[in-house]
């Protein structure tokens, strides 16, 4: 690997409620590529995915140690600002969040809350985000209608150009189109793989052709430790263990 | 089971359920009634627009203007102190403090505790703390004791309303690099509706109890101009004329019930209102 990795995972172990959940990690992800965590369910990959961006935060009884380094900064360091951290994310959940306002203030969220207050300016953002995703076509307009009326490939769409308008370096998928239909799961495939000329994408998916069409890299998570980091047609065709190759053929799920 | 005992069983409790359905609604039916068809003989222009002159009591003139007055001062006061201690309340406890942290489950037993207590420990408590204080029953010590009434009825209504905003909404704003607090802003915005829901229990609530103001906000025949002075309120003047043996008395009890009964109607019709006016961007 010659690329710069923008992302470097060292030592990192996460106990949630006394169970050790994820154990020793270390990785560097390549930057400007498409990373895809596979695993079991409940094997942790969500987990390492939100150990990213911090959002295990949120939950009680949790405890980190070891460190994530995004940009050569440790976002686990005690002065580590939080919300610098996330605006260097965008998030892409299972399903689409619309914030309960117009597909507008959606995506101008973001800038607005980073001091954005001309109008022009936000409206420039707007449409220049809501044209990468694919969506200014389709919304033009109704740009001040309520987000919520969209179609759910659309809303999915939309969260992914609220992200983007914060100008994130890194974009995390979790399971970003597990409740989409097929043209718009595609639709998103085809934005990650646009995207990842700018940006370094990290997917969690479980679906193993999802994977293969869009990943450069995949890391193999098994009961909460790395088993097999490599490019996508190593670790899917020619795995180096025992383990990957099980569940590459569907004998452990 | 055969079929035809299976379809027995279900016409047995489909019975069942519309029976418990028509027994509630004409129960609403029948006080309803008994309201308008004793009270609206004597509900006049004066009842609404005067206080209560002298021999009011014995069936003279005068209104329970003092009443209306009294109920709305002291309910609207306590919904506006209690959603002031309320919000901040559930805001913290859903949404700066962590997922399943040890504090917040201690806090929504302490209210859920709070919410079981019947209204006179409430006003008995304000009365000690008045004592204490050498302030005498009025207008603000009865707002207070109603307030320690409905906080737990509007932090728990607040919460259940919370609970229906998936987490993701609140993790979606802070992955874009919000604060605690503007991610609390966009949950505001979501469960607007439902805080109309809490003011209208809230409110319902306080400017019907009786139990609660009896010692704290006292009665008096004047619209009080001040906070520090003995307010009358509309379940009392209910109490107080129904127990009159004259029935010209009587019937003004009942439409002073009427009365009652007609603002928490304006305040649910309202509330519903506004919050299906402002339920347009919700999931």
């Amino acid at each position: 690997m010659t690329q710069h990795p923008l992302i470097s995972v060292k030592n990192l172990n996460v106990h949630i409620d006394g169970h050790h959940i994820l154990k020793d990690i270390n990785i560097n992800i390549p930057d400007k590529s498409v990373t895809s965590i596979i695993g079991p369910s409940g094997c942790g990959k969500t987990t390492l995915l939100k150990t990213f961006n911090r959002l295990l935060d949120d939950t009680a009884n949790v405890s980190v140690t070891g460190s994530v380094l995004v940009d050569d900064e440790d976002i686990y360091a005690p002065h580590a600002e939080v919300t610098h951290i996330r605006q260097k994310m965008g998030l892409l959940s299972q399903r689409p969040y619309p914030l309960p306002m117009s597909i507008f203030d959606n995506v101008a969220y973001g800038p607005r809350i980073h001091g954005i207050r001309k109008k022009s300016e936000l409206e420039a953002i707007v449409e220049k985000q809501l044209k990468d995703t694919g969506l200014w076509e389709e919304v033009k307009d109704r740009l001040h209608s309520p987000a919520a009326k969209l179609s759910i490939g659309q809303q999915q769409r939309l969260c992914l150009a609220r992200g983007l308008a914060v100008e994130p370096e890194i974009i995390l998928g979790d399971e970003s189109t597990s409740a989409l239909d097929p043209v718009s799961t595609h639709k998103i495939e085809d934005l990650f793989v646009r995207l990842k000329e700018k940006y370094t994408i990290v997917l969690v998916t479980h679906i193993l052709r999802q994977a293969r069409r869009i990943s450069d890299y995949i890391i193999f998570v098994y009961m909460g430790e790395i088993i097999e980091f490599g490019p996508t047609d190593e670790v899917l065709l020619n795995p180096k263990e025992e383990l990957t190759r099980q569940y590459v053929k569907g004998f452990i799920s | 089971m055969g079929i035809r005992k299976r379809k027995a069983e279900e016409w047995v409790f489909k019975a069942l359920m519309v029976a418990a359905c028509l027994v509630v609604s004409s129960s609403l039916f029948l006080i309803v009634g008994t309201i308008v068809v004793k009270g609206v003989p004597y509900l006049t222009w004066d009842m609404v627009t005067q206080v209560p002159q002298g021999g009011f009591y014995i069936g003279k003139e005068g209104g329970v203007l003092n009443a209306i007055i009294g109920s709305l001062y002291l309910a609207g006061g306590a919904t506006v102190l209690g959603l002031l201690v309320s919000i901040p309340i559930s805001i913290y406890l859903n949404i700066y403090l962590k997922h399943g942290s040890l504090l917040g489950k201690s806090a929504k037993l302490a209210y859920d505790v709070l919410f079981g207590i019947p209204s006179i420990v409430y006003g008995a408590f304000a009365f000690s703390i008045m004592i204490w204080l050498g302030v005498r029953a009025s207008l603000l010590g009865g707002i207070i004791a109603v307030t320690l009434l409905i906080i737990p009825i509007l932090v728990r209504t607040l919460d259940e309303v919370i609970a229906t905003v998936p987490r993701e909404l609140k993790h979606a704003a802070l992955s874009l690099g919000a604060t605690r607090w503007e991610a609390a802003k966009v949950v505001l915005k979501q469960i607007k509706p439902g805080i109309y829901t809490a003011v209208l229990l809230a409110f319902g609530r306080g400017i019907g109890d009786v139990a609660a103001v009896l010692f704290t906000a006292g009665f008096s025949d004047n619209i009080p101009k001040y906070i520090d002075e003995p307010a009358a309120t509309l379940p009392l003047a209910i109490f107080f004329q129904l127990s009159s043996p004259i029935p010209e008395v009587q019937g003004r009890a009942y439409a002073s019930a009427l009365i009652l009964t007609i603002i928490i109607l304006v305040i649910v019709v309202v509330s519903h209102f506004l919050s299906a006016k402002h339920s347009k961007h919700n999931l």
